[in-house]
């Protein structure tokens, strides 16, 4: 042809008339306005971005070992302002132990859910996409991983592998990895035999485009929805193996500041209140921010009011 | 007049089931033939065969001939670099066949991306032009919209623009209509035989619709069964259909001006799955003027007229009466 595309079509325009006329929506940034434009979202994002921020400062505002002890045990909240958070049983700043705390639960809980998420819907997409005996095989995986009950699965890796921080967030992954992988298989098969993935095979496209670039995003909500879960469950999970004694004895965490706080919970109950409060609130952050992010993700999703 | 695509003996088959026998078929390049035929008749087959898209369990044979090129040889990686390039297709459904998650921009500068390197700004500026050209109006704004937000006429031109983006020369289009109420469905018809003019495109159209081929083909081939029983432009072959499924088919396309309520719109007693093992001709069991020949021997081709052309034992029949009467 002889004639640009764009030069040939302007005298043409009243040959076929004009297309419908709807309105186009000119929005780039979509997503990120409607995620901005969400209260649950602003109030996950911020107190997330505290307890980072606590978490990353651990070491400069409470320099040296938080299982030090520094003052008087059983010390309430405001009683001495040298501890803001009163002291434990041991006389231990229950301040300083929070926020070296949140390392150790963020940590664990993000990697060990980050390890699971990428397990998980690489063998989901697989099996999805390619179905029959790659299909029958890994589910037939999966399904031994979902008879055995998560934690005592979890109690008997870190059992088996010694209690360090490295043996707790692989456990983590092993056990989060098979709801997000049976998530994804079901999305990439309710999706693979859409007219648009067949469009997409009709004009060239690889494997490895269809699977990441047509089929994945429309995968993506349930798949994000579903790790956000799985992450306050993890944080939660940590929280109990340290609560039960089977957490990294070296490091203090949210749940082993529970577990040590247990035998005052009469008189002194701010002692399990206090990271009791902490994992709450950070498990509901990480929930917000998963939803607030499936409606931003969603093209069709209208804020109401 | 070069022939863009030839079949020659293109078979498809199924378990148990031939969808597709034999078909003989060329399209022209700058031209459009259509493949009409009830539902099962083997149309759609026959263009899945085509863009290799049919289930895995379905066997073709034949040869597919392409612009001079055996195609139906090529193994998967090589036949993979002429779609979109060398052939695409446009589907049924606007509805459905854009990623409904993607921008229509992201959606055309991916079917740019496939064959050709651009860079992000470029690949947006002919994602723009290539929606001008399927006479989008704003189109820049419709750049970043998502399909839900257009309307089904709507979503047909943008799949028209991403089948056309890389200039195949030729392009299927299976029922592209169907989906779309009348006036869009001559704007959408128009558009296809603008672009293809321009492009020099071959179109193959696939339909029912009677209609739509006598106003937009240049050529029409008549299927039913997995075969192909009558083929010519589609003036002569409205003007004397040859082949009682021809005639029956067009006796139940409704036309303006009747009204169904006093009569019946005519229909073709029977279903498509009595050819299923039928010897000689596969429209025999539901033919109004059926000979005891039609049940053993498949009908010859006979050309009765310059490039009409059809396969009926009636035909030899009147042959033969006439030359009886003259003695």
């Amino acid at each position: 042809m002889a004639r640009s595309l764009a030069a040939s079509s302007g005298p043409l325009d009243t040959a076929s008339g004009q297309a419908a006329n709807a309105m186009p929506p000119a929005d780039r940034w979509r997503s990120l306005r409607l995620f901005a434009a969400n209260p649950s979202a602003w109030f996950g994002m911020i107190f997330l971005l505290a307890v980072f921020a606590g978490a990353a400062l651990a070491p400069v505002i409470y320099p040296g070992d938080p299982l030090s002890m520094v003052g008087r045990p059983l010390l309430w909240p405001g009683e001495n302002p040298a501890f803001p958070l009163g002291t434990d049983g041991l006389g231990r700043d229950v301040a300083a132990e929070l926020l070296h705390g949140a390392r150790q639960s963020l940590f664990v809980g993000i990697i060990g859910t980050a390890l699971g998420a990428v397990v998980g819907v690489v063998v989901g997409a697989a099996a999805g996409t390619f179905g029959g005996w790659v299909d029958t095989i890994l589910v037939r995986i999966l399904e031994v991983f979902q008879t055995l009950p998560n934690f005592v699965l979890l109690v008997v890796l870190v059992a088996i592998a010694g209690p360090q921080l490295w043996s707790i967030t692989l456990a983590l992954g092993i056990v989060t990895w098979p709801p997000l992988a049976r998530i994804t298989r079901a999305e990439f098969r309710a999706q693979r035999n859409k007219e648009f993935v067949l469009a997409a095979v009709g004009l060239g496209y690889g494997k490895t485009r269809i699977i990441f670039r047509e089929i994945l995003p429309n995968a993506l909500p349930a798949i994000v929805v579903t790790a956000s879960i799985m992450l306050a469950m993890a944080i939660l999970m940590e929280s109990a193996l340290s609560f039960m004694g089977l957490g990294d004895p070296n490091t203090v965490s949210w749940g082993s500041m529970i577990g040590d706080g247990r035998q005052f919970l009469r008189t002194n109950w701010n002692l399990t209140a206090i990271p009791g409060v902490a994992i709450a609130l950070t498990v509901l952050a990480f929930n917000l921010i998963g939803d607030a992010l499936n409606d931003a993700l969603n093209p069709r999703y209208v804020r109401r009011g | 007049m070069v022939d863009l695509l030839t079949l020659k003996d293109l078979t498809v088959r199924f378990p148990g089931l031939t969808a597709v026998s034999g078909l003989n078929l060329t399209v022209e390049r700058g031209r459009t033939t259509a493949l009409v035929g009830e539902s099962g008749s083997g149309k759609s087959m026959t263009a899945l065969s085509l863009m290799r898209l049919l289930p895995r369990s379905a066997r073709v044979s034949g040869d597919i001939r392409l612009d001079g090129r055996i195609i139906s040889s090529l193994d998967d990686r090589a036949f993979r670099r002429l779609l979109g390039r060398e052939l695409a297709m446009i589907f049924q459904e606007p509805m459905t066949s854009l990623n409904p998650v993607m921008t229509i921009g992201r959606q055309i500068e991916e079917a740019l991306n496939v064959h050709e390197r651009l860079s992000r700004r470029a690949a947006r500026a002919r994602a723009e032009e290539l929606l001008q050209l399927v006479h989008i109006p704003d189109a820049r704004a419709w750049l970043d919209g998502y399909p839900h937000t257009m309307s089904g006429g709507m979503r047909q031109r943008v799949m028209i623009a991403i089948a056309v983006a890389c200039r195949p020369k030729l392009l299927i289009a299976d029922e592209p209509t169907t989906a779309l109420d009348v006036t869009i469905q001559a704007q959408i018809l128009a558009l296809l035989r603008e672009l293809r003019e321009e492009l020099d495109m071959g179109l193959l159209l696939v339909t029912h619709d009677l209609d739509v081929v006598g106003q937009w083909a240049d050529h029409v081939v008549v299927m039913y069964a997995g075969h192909k029983l009558e083929e010519g432009p589609p003036a002569a072959l409205f003007e004397r259909p040859l082949h009682p499924y021809t005639r029956g088919l067009m006796a139940s396309s409704p036309t303006a001006g009747t009204s169904y309520r006093q009569a019946r719109l005519p229909e073709i007693p029977g279903g498509i799955a009595s050819a299923l093992g039928q010897a000689g001709c596969p429209f025999a069991p539901r033919c109004p003027d059926v000979l005891p020949v039609c049940r053993t021997a498949v009908p010859p081709w006979r050309t009765p007229a310059l490039g009409h052309h059809v396969s009926c034992h009636l035909l030899n029949e009147e042959e033969r009466r006439d030359a009886v009467a003259l003695g």
